[in-house]
């Protein structure tokens, strides 16, 4: 927790995402977004934290996040997704979704498409809830329960999947429907390589939405980066649940994470044995499994004090890929170690993004944090 | 000017016509003002304003000394009752020292705001702040703190040196001038130095000016002597207070010797200094300009007349040198009368004096929370039975409530005000606008987690209503769950039922089948949970167990009485199977229902505007229920009559 320190920006921060780098150059992001929420006026914000050669920043700590440029934003930004290194997309609370444009050289926003009514009832507005990219394709889902596609470039929605609306209405759409969402990506980087929508989209993701039902609204959902049966989500209870979308049924795992709503889950996305978590109880969690290296513990450097058994990983045969510590379905056995991020207890933690070493979180303390070297 | 920042403000409305009448009505935190003619009648305008009293909320920088204050306010209310309270001044002190940085920080970035083009109002919101935390400063000196004799003028020196930075920005034009001795500016600098008790960069810098005159040399060696040996009171070390006040004097009366002997008369610069390190009034007084202000004056004074001055004495010089600094002025103002009610310790004047002075409860609030914490406040009842802590931090938090952005900041602030922290909570949040499901969400969490039974009620019903307006049915169903309000989930249930009639499916069906133990809220909502359940065991073709579900809906009473005639009309595929599913005695009790049902239905009260159609079509469904009964029946009666060889 030394390195971690807390920024206050004066207002309420309910998504906070680091600019995608481009992984050959192995660099740490340095360059992330945040949206606002519960502001009068709302803001998508672009930050910095590389060193900078400009002066003012000499009782600064290095790595201080400065704010490089802001843009207006009509509604809370309920979701904020980077589409490459220089767009990205948020959804409203008025049920909007924009593409912003961030210019490096000038350090300006500007919008680039705007679609005001993405979501919406017959009288009234509906929130956008969450978004997904695969550029230059953006899926969205909303409360009035339609799984919208937009093309980056095309002015009108490509594709409107409203089925949801009279038949399978979860109760509460943004969780189980952003499920969904993961899936229909799944669906389309599978089909993708034959380079044509299917037809029968439809009837697809309706036997993967069955799949689980949870007893208590979820609200956030992450896949793994390279095993994509494994899902992990989060809801209402604060517990972290690791399923096993091949199976079905029941959770793989089932731990009490938080005490309050879990608000966002992520799988480190080069180092998958790690996973964080974040909550309205003030924590974030960084959840680490124990590793397949045939490295003992005590070389792996302490953390904390918890041991890691390896007892119930060693896989058989030593020859198997594709299992993950994340099935390894009984945290009881010590395969897992959780950390607190966060010094002290802070107000709720909306958002978290990591990319290599860097962690960022926003709060409703209207405070962000940067961790510039977690341990994975 | 530091001084005139603190005072009671009017404000003019400039869009009410002068002669009108002016009509006013109490918000929060706010007054709507209008016009109006009390007497008369006739058209007047039909505006309404509205005039907020606290800006300073809407100001983004700012918002981050409340939200960096109320992190710091939270980690005080934790510290631990139990540490005996000699353990627990250093880390009040260092809670303290903590709200100044805060305040500091954001008076830095006001300032770097300000820039160029100079704007007024943020200036006026710099010189505000300066005034708090210099008042804080000195609090925390006298009361936190609360320096013994010795140490008590050390730390008072600290607070005006913090307070006067002109002498360092002087001090460095002078060094960065071609020959520093010889600037305008030199003296002024010394001067200043020894005022604040710096003696060794006094000595510094006369050094510079030994230098250019060598034929003043011994006297300026005299003066370098006398200012090295100046004693100054070590609180760590060996020496007790006594010893210092006599070493003290002994060192007084060696200067009072060169002064008597005119060793300085040669140059009047070096004499005015001997005076001063003699602590002479009128010498000092000579140098209001550089002193600036009376305490600055105070300090001097005590520094070179009476350093081992109690903190009992203080009151008795800080308003003799008030009276000599600011002689012709009318009435103090109000920061004077705020640092003098300090230097008396009178700690309930200097809130009572700051509350009125400033526009916003934020100073008052968290220095008096943070003095009550140090035991310094006596419980000091108000006539409304809340004392005087937490009568601040609700006028605060209410203030905060007000705030779109804030009023999360504010729900911990009523925590911790023990008698009616809960109640103003209850009236506030159920006031919060409710945008979004998110919002909702976070507040419901504050309401469960401080088992706010109605409220959470109240706002879960106001998210329901809003998803049955969308006609979201299960997003209002799982609202109505979580409030526990059965009234309303019956509510919602109906609507359930009257679209299977109308539509002839469910939608939200996996929120059905997957009610649990909510089934039980209410008992429209078991019925719908059971009905369901009917639809998925005939579904599954597992007949005999929804031909028995059925049954026990209707004699059990869970189904209403409007819906018997669906479900027995549901009963009819089941009877007309070829397999004999329900039992006799089954079909006994379906014929019974039935009875119950049309001779409720033949009954006059019924109604009576049913158009013939509809009639006819009731009178074929029961001749048609009752065939089928009666078939079953028979068959059954076989069946079980039947021997099985």
């Amino acid at each position: 927790m030394e390195n971690i320190n807390a920024k206050y920006v004066s207002q309420k921060i309910s998504k906070t995402r680091w600019c995608p780098v481009s992984y050959s150059s192995l660099q740490q992001p340095e360059v992330f977004a945040t949206g606002s929420w519960d502001n009068e006026d709302n803001k998508v914000s672009i930050w910095s934290i590389g060193n900078h050669n400009n002066s003012g920043l000499e009782d600064g700590f290095e790595g201080d996040p400065q704010i490089l440029c802001e843009h207006k934003h009509g509604g809370d930004v309920l979701d904020l997704q980077f589409l490459d290194q220089e767009r990205m997309v948020s959804a409203s609370s008025t049920g909007a979704v924009t593409i912003f444009r961030y210019h490096p050289n000038t350090h300006t926003i500007s919008v680039l498409q705007h679609w005001a009514r993405a979501h919406s009832y017959p009288c009234d507005n509906a929130p956008c809830t969450a978004l997904v990219c695969s550029s230059p394709e953006i899926v969205t889902v909303g409360e009035d329960g339609r799984i919208v596609v937009f093309r980056a470039d095309q002015e009108g929605a490509v594709r409107v999947i409203g089925e949801m609306r009279t038949r399978m209405l979860p109760p509460h759409k943004e969780s189980s429907l952003k499920l969904s969402v993961v899936f229909v990506r799944e669906c389309r980087q599978q089909h993708n390589s034959r380079g044509d929508l299917p037809k029968d989209h439809g009837a697809l993701k309706f036997d993967l939405f069955i799949i689980f039902l949870y007893r208590a609204p979820l609200h956030c959902v992450d896949r793994h980066p390279n095993q994509q049966h494994i899902v992990a989500t989060g809801g209402q209870d604060g517990m972290l649940c690791v399923w096993d979308v091949r199976q079905g049924g029941t959770p793989i795992s089932l731990m009490e994470a938080h005490s309050a709503e879990m608000w966002e889950v992520r799988f480190h996305p080069t180092n998958p044995d790690h996973l964080f978590t974040c909550s309205e109880d003030g924590s974030l969690l960084h959840w680490e499994t124990a590793s397949h290296s045939e490295m003992p513990s005590f070389l792996q450097g302490g953390r904390n004090s918890s041991v890691i058994s390896h007892g119930a990983l060693t896989p058989a045969g030593g020859n198997r890929p594709l299992s993950s510590a994340w099935l390894c379905g009984d945290s009881g056995k010590g395969c897992l170690e959780t950390t607190h991020m966060l010094p002290s207890q802070t107000m709720s933690v909306n958002s978290l993004d990591i990319i290599g070493q860097c962690l960022v979180c926003g709060t409703d303390g209207e405070a962000i944090f940067v961790n510039r070297h977690v341990p994975v | 000017d530091l001084k005139s920042v603190l005072s009671l403000s009017i404000q003019n409305i400039p869009a009410l016509r002068r002669g009108k009448h002016m009509g006013f009505a109490w918000g929060q935190g706010n007054i709507f003002v209008y016009e109006t003619l009390f007497k008369a009648t006739g058209s007047g305008s039909p505006f309404i304003h509205e005039v907020r009293k606290d800006e300073d909320i809407y100001s983004p920088i700012l918002r981050k000394l409340f939200n960096e204050s109320h992190h710091i306010f939270v980690g005080l209310q934790t510290i631990r009752e139990d540490l005996p309270s000699k353990n627990k001044k250093p880390q009040f002190v260092s809670i303290s020292k903590n709200y100044r940085s805060v305040i500091r920080a954001c008076m830095e970035e006001l300032q770097q705001v300000a820039g160029y083009p100079l704007i007024r109002s943020v200036l006026l919101q710099v010189s505000i702040l300066l005034a708090i935390e210099l008042i804080w400063n000195l609090c925390e000196v006298l009361f936190i703190d609360a320096a013994p004799a010795g140490s008590l003028l050390l730390h008072l020196l600290d607070w005006v040196r913090l307070h006067k930075a002109d002498v360092d920005e002087k001090a460095r034009d002078v060094l960065q001038s071609d020959s520093p001795a010889e600037h305008r500016d030199y003296w002024d600098v010394v001067v200043s130095y020894v005022l604040q008790g710096r003696l060794d960069e006094a000595r510094q810098m006369l050094g510079k000016k030994a230098t250019l005159t060598p034929a003043a040399n011994n006297i300026f060696k005299m003066m370098d002597n006398l200012l090295s040996k100046m004693p100054f009171y070590n609180p760590g070390g060996t020496q007790t207070l006594t010893e210092f006040d006599v070493k003290w004097r002994h060192w007084h009366e060696e200067v009072d010797r060169c002064l008597q002997d005119n060793s300085f008369a040669s140059n009047q610069h070096l004499e005015v200094l001997c005076k001063i390190l003699l602590g002479d009034e009128d010498t000092l007084l000579e140098h209001k300009d550089l002193l600036g202000t009376w305490y600055h004056f105070l300090v001097s004074r005590l520094l070179f007349c009476h350093p081992t001055v109690k903190p009992t004495e203080l009151h008795y010089y800080a308003q003799s040198c008030m009276t000599m600094f600011l002689d012709s002025r009318s009435a103090p103002e109000p920061l004077d009368s705020i640092l003098l009610a300090a230097f008396e310790f009178d700690i309930h004047q200097v809130i009572k004096d700051c509350s009125i002075a400033l526009n916003n409860w934020w100073f008052v609030a968290h220095l008096t929370d943070l003095l009550d914490h140090c035991k310094l406040l006596q419980s000091h009842n108000l006539h409304f039975g809340s004392n005087l802590r937490e009568f601040l931090l609700l006028e605060y938090a209410s203030g905060l409530f007000t705030h779109h952005s804030l009023w999360q900041l504010a729900v911990d602030y009523f925590d911790h005000c023990l008698e009616f922290g809960r109640v103003y909570l209850e009236l506030q949040i159920e006031r919060v606008p409710l945008d979004t499901e998110r919002k909702a969400l976070k507040v419901l969490r504050i309401c469960e987690q401080r088992q706010m039974s109605e409220q959470v009620r109240s706002i879960c019903k106001i998210m329901a209503m809003r998803a049955l307006r969308n006609n979201r049915l299960g997003s209002a169903l799982s609202w109505s769950i979580r409030a526990k309000d059965a009234a309303f989930a019956t509510l919602i249930s109906e609507r359930f039922l009257q679209d299977y009639c109308a539509k002839g499916t469910f939608s939200d069906l996996d929120l059905i089948d997957n009610l649990g133990p909510a089934m039980l809220l209410s008992d429209r909502l078991t019925f719908l949970g059971k009905y369901r359940e009917f639809h998925k065991l005939y579904g599954e073709k597992r007949f005999k167990e929804a031909a028995k579900l059925l049954l026990s809906l209707m004699t059990a009473k869970i189904a209403p009485r409007s819906f018997w005639m669906t479900l027995l009309t549901d009963a009819l595929p089941l009877l007309e199977q070829k397999e004999v599913i329900f039992s006799a005695d089954q079909t006994y009790e379906l014929m019974f229902c039935l009875e119950e049902l049309t001779s409720s239905l033949n009954t006059p009260s019924s109604d009576s505007d049913k158009s013939m159609q509809e009639e006819d079509v009731e009178l074929t469904k029961v001749e048609l229920l009752r065939l089928a009964l009666s078939r079953n029946l028979a068959m059954a009666i076989v069946k079980e009559g039947t021997v099985e060889t």
